[in-house]
């Protein structure tokens, strides 16, 4: 894990790829306009906050593990470019996190907390998602290179692998959610348990 | 040539700097990593989140075969076209001056919103599927058979079936297990004027159905979401409630496929999934028949299915819906609406235990 600490800034500082960053947040504000233009157009379903609802769940979990597989790529292919976009990717999986539970909160429970907050108690499905969220709140809080300084390096990526626990949670938030055809949760899950699984094998490799 | 000829040397001020010259091949080369990148980010994103939902069946009307038209006018005050011995003793609440009326006044959801967002598997999982799949249903010829404990078990074939009674409207309340609801203007005649024309026995306690099982016409069925074909069951005296309808139309049309041509279930108090859609098989039947939903998931959806805001899906609560077209949700109401019609079938029953 330690190897990851010294890229971060290098990479900051190279100007070779300065399109990078801007055309991943770009690419990752497609679906958000494509869903208002399809809403403009009346091309949504007839149940349009349902629609937004789902493709913000998803669109989070899918940013979530995109930024988890960051690292992975890197041991894998010695790529380092997935890196530099890791904090985009974890910000939106956070920005479309809030939006997810937002639509929730205001247009499926109508703001009543209690009734939330009954749903939370009562529903394993709810519960997982609610605390992935929880999880994503002081990880995008501490996305800043002032944060890293602040905390030191190694606090902050032991605090920063907590998304993993983020990604389990919304994977079977996802899976408990579907009602007969679980092909696609099982998709998300096996990408995330794989990504999980090259981090265990380099570890084990460069402590043995 | 004098010097005056020549075009007039451009300002200073318009000349390209040396550095932006030399790096306009970094520039361009910059512009297009950066438009493939967020086009392909984008693209590949658009697509996971709306995978097989963008295409025209989306919209409803495109790639539909057309309406095939009008189907016999509803027509409660006109006498029955043919009348059995059997409706004419005990539908006498279907006669013009005594008919209960059982319309909701409540505004109708539209007709694209009607036939482009549906569950029925058996073309696919998302609701804008069957709208996009289901024109590989042949709904003829089809014919219903009717069996089991009954006096004169008959096959019929759906056009003498359609001509069997006169059609009526009814407006309903459809509530969705899945917290939303639509109003929606059926068409059909009432089940049990059917099930009196067999005769049931006395043996007869329950009321079994079945759906078409064809693969090559309902390719949802290659898939295990469901253990096919799909199967639901009503008691006797649900399915002999006036208010369970048999429906060959939606706003006087014939039925789109999508919405369970050429033959559906319609019982407004329960979930909406009770409604079995393009039945082939009514089965007079002794003991509780087997439910598709009930088999795949137990302690999520019962026998009866009564739409009950106390008594919450595992997964979410059951006490609001949203309307579709609706931006807030509404509350839920106990047997959606119809318990002054229905509540007396549950009097002694305990319905958190029988969901």
């Amino acid at each position: 894990m330690a190897e990851l600490a010294v890229p971060i800034k290098q990479v900051r500082n190279d100007q070779r790829l300065s399109w990078l960053r801007p055309a991943v947040t770009a690419g990752l504000l497609v679906p958000l306009l494509v869903l208002f233009f399809r809403w403009r157009m009346g091309l949504l379903d007839a149940d349009p906050i349902a629609e937004a609802l789902n493709q913000f769940g998803l669109l989070a979990l899918v940013c979530l593990i995109a930024s988890l597989a960051c690292t992975p790529l890197k041991l894998l292919f010695g790529w380092t470019w997935p890196l530099r976009v890791r904090k985009e990717l974890g910000l939106f999986a956070f920005y479309y996190a809030l939006a997810h539970f937002t639509v929730y909160l205001v247009f499926d429970k109508n703001l009543a907390l209690g009734a939330a907050l009954d749903d939370v108690i009562k529903r394993k499905f709810i519960l997982v998602g609610f605390l992935a969220f929880l999880v994503l709140i002081p990880l995008a809080l501490t996305s800043t290179a002032a944060a890293i300084r602040r905390m030191g390096v190694q606090k902050w990526q032991r605090l920063h692998r907590l998304s993993y626990a983020a990604g389990i949670l919304g994977a079977l938030h996802f899976y408990w959610r579907v009602k007969s055809d679980v092909s696609e949760p099982l998709v998300y899950a096996g990408v995330l348990a794989l990504l999980m699984a090259v981090r265990l094998v380099y570890r084990k490799q460069s402590k043995g | 040539m004098s010097k005056s000829d020549l075009p007039p040397e451009p300002k200073s001020s318009d000349v390209t700097p040396e550095a932006l010259y030399d790096g306009r091949r970094e520039f361009i080369k910059n512009t297009i990593l950066y438009l493939t990148t967020a086009t392909a980010i984008g693209g590949g994103l658009t697509y996971l989140t709306t995978r097989g939902r963008l295409g025209p069946g989306a919209t409803g009307a495109s790639n539909q075969p057309p309406l095939p038209g009008d189907l016999p006018a509803a027509s409660p005050t006109t006498p029955p076209t043919e009348t059995t011995p059997a409706s004419a003793a005990t539908a006498p609440a279907t006669s013009a001056a005594a008919k209960v009326n059982y319309d909701t006044d409540e505004p109708r959801t539209a007709f694209n919103d009607i036939s482009t967002y549906n569950n029925f598997y058996e073309f696919g999982t998302a609701k804008s599927d069957p709208a996009r799949n289901a024109h590989t249903l042949k709904t003829k010829p089809w014919t219903v058979e009717i069996d089991g404990e009954c006096g004169k078990p008959q096959t019929i074939d759906i056009d003498t079936l359609i001509k069997l009674y006169p059609l009526e409207d009814r407006v309903y309340r459809m509530r969705c297990v899945e917290a939303w609801s639509m109003v929606i203007p059926w068409r059909g005649f009432e089940l049990r004027k059917i099930l009196e024309r067999v005769e049931p026995t006395s043996k007869a306690k329950f009321v079994a159905f079945t759906t078409l099982f064809d693969p090559d016409q309902m390719p949802g069925q290659r898939g295990h979401s469901i253990h096919w074909p799909y199967v639901e069951g009503l008691r006797l005296d649900e399915a002999m409630h006036p208010l369970s309808l048999l429906a060959f139309g939606i706003y006087g049309k014939t039925i789109p496929n999508q919405n369970g041509a050429p033959i559906r279930l319609v019982v407004p108090w329960k979930y909406g999934f009770k409604g079995i859609k393009s039945i082939v098989k009514i089965s007079l039947v002794e003991k509780m028949p087997p439910t598709s939903w009930n088999l795949l998931a137990p302690d999520e959806y019962g026998f009866f299915c009564n739409v009950n805001p106390d008594v919450d899906h595992p997964r979410w609560s059951q006490a609001s819906e949203r309307r579709i077209g609706d931006i807030l949700k509404r509350t839920t109401l106990k047997f959606n609406g119809y318990g002054e019609q229905v509540a007396h079938l549950y009097k002694d029953m305990d319905l958190v235990k029988f969901y």
